[in-house]
């Protein structure tokens, strides 16, 4: 008789697209630009921040690029491309999340050292998407107040996983009474500590403090750069 | 092709971590000279945001035609922890909805275990190329 065997792996399961996106961010870093992963479930606002900040920054002469992830169409990538920047849609079809090598695949032809920031905006979805790393500096994770203030109890992975908590549609935040103390509560119960915008891209408020969190990220990136390569020629 | 299991999983993520799974396995699998592997042994940590029936399904449709086909699919859960500072401890989080150390009740939101998605190993039959006697 046979006798069962035991071969030992130890290996993560999605460590080939840590690997892609470690390599990803590398490449990121040696360009100096800084990248953003934008996660929420569908119809959060992911498109309309984006487009209200995109549309900021170019003000400010930072040059912005955004890779839009969706199951079908092109629509978020057309209302993005208006504000003038580099814009590409990656339509996933049957795949609920971006994954690494979708993100290598989709930047073929673009020069990275041409621009200072590149949002990614990932498909709308709050479980599929969290464990996939992009090579993101950072990873925004938004909750439109119209969701109700317990989804960061029901998906704390994604939660867990942000760098910062961006609260949407807070114009309708009475009419629908969304309550911003219990939001506030559980996305701390979740993950301690994490910063917490309250925006509203149709009335401007809070987009300052949001566009200020990114710039302090992305210097903080800049800077640890620097440090790391001392050879880096500055700009 | 074009089976009914297929349509059913479009949509997840635990169809695209089962072909994952099942092309690291088979990786080591040709690497280590085994024709076929008779189950696999999976770490999955509560946070994974991996669904265990989606993902037994899914590793079933990913095996098809592989030296994993019929292989068992072992998954053992990997429970929260996180690092406490006010206690200076590792402690396990009953409820992922609430990082808080359960001895000191402080806010702890270093995890340490909880998020993986390991293949621990593989089992197989020795196909015994060299017949002993016995």
């Amino acid at each position: 008789m046979a006798t069962p065997r035991l071969l030992e792996i130890r290996q993560g399961v999605l460590s080939k697209n840590d690997r892609l996106a470690a390599e990803l961010r590398n490449r990121f870093t040696a360009a100096g630009i800084f990248v953003v992963n934008l996660l929420s479930s569908p119809g959060a606002g992911k498109t309309r921040l984006l487009e209200e900040t995109m549309r900021r920054m170019r003000q400010r002469n930072l040059r912005v690029a955004a890779l839009v992830g969706d199951l079908a169409t092109d629509n978020d990538a057309q209302r993005l491309a208006r504000s003038g920047a580099p814009v590409r849609q990656i339509q996933t079809g049957d795949l609920c999340h971006l994954e690494a090598h979708l993100i290598e695949r989709y930047l073929e032809g673009w020069n990275l050292n041409d621009f200072d920031v590149l949002f990614i905006e990932n498909v709308g979805n709050l479980v599929c998407p969290t464990g996939y790393d992009l090579g993101e500096a950072a990873r925004a994770v938004l909750l439109s107040v119209t969701e109700g203030e317990d989804k960061p109890l029901k998906y704390p992975g994604a939660f867990v996983s942000a760098d910062c908590v961006v609260v949407t549609k807070v114009d309708l935040a009475e009419a629908v009474e969304f309550d911003t103390r219990t939001a506030e509560a559980n996305i701390t119960s979740v993950h301690p500590g994490v910063p917490i915008l309250y925006t509203s891209a149709r009335t401007g408020a809070g987009l300052d403090d949001w566009i200020a969190w990114l710039d302090a990220r992305r210097r903080a990136m800049s800077a640890v750069a620097e440090v790391s390569s001392p050879g880096y020629a500055q700009d | 092709m074009g089976s009914c299991a297929l349509q059913l999983l479009p949509r997840m993520h635990e169809l695209s971590i089962a072909h994952s799974l099942v092309e690291i396995a088979e990786e080591a699998a040709a690497k280590a000279g085994v024709t076929r592997v008779t189950a696999v042994h999976l770490r999955l940590g509560v946070l994974s945001g991996v669904v265990r029936d989606a993902l037994l399904f899914g590793f079933d449709v990913a095996a098809a035609g592989t030296r994993l086909e019929g292989a068992r699919l072992e998954i053992e859960d990997v429970p929260l922890q996180a690092y406490c500072a006010q206690c200076n401890a590792v402690v396990t989080l009953p409820n992922p909805q609430r990082f808080r150390c359960p001895r000191c009740d402080e806010p702890c939101g270093r995890i340490v275990t909880g998020q993986e998605i390991e293949l621990t190993a593989l089992e197989y039959e020795e196909s015994a190329p060299e017949a002993t006697a016995s």
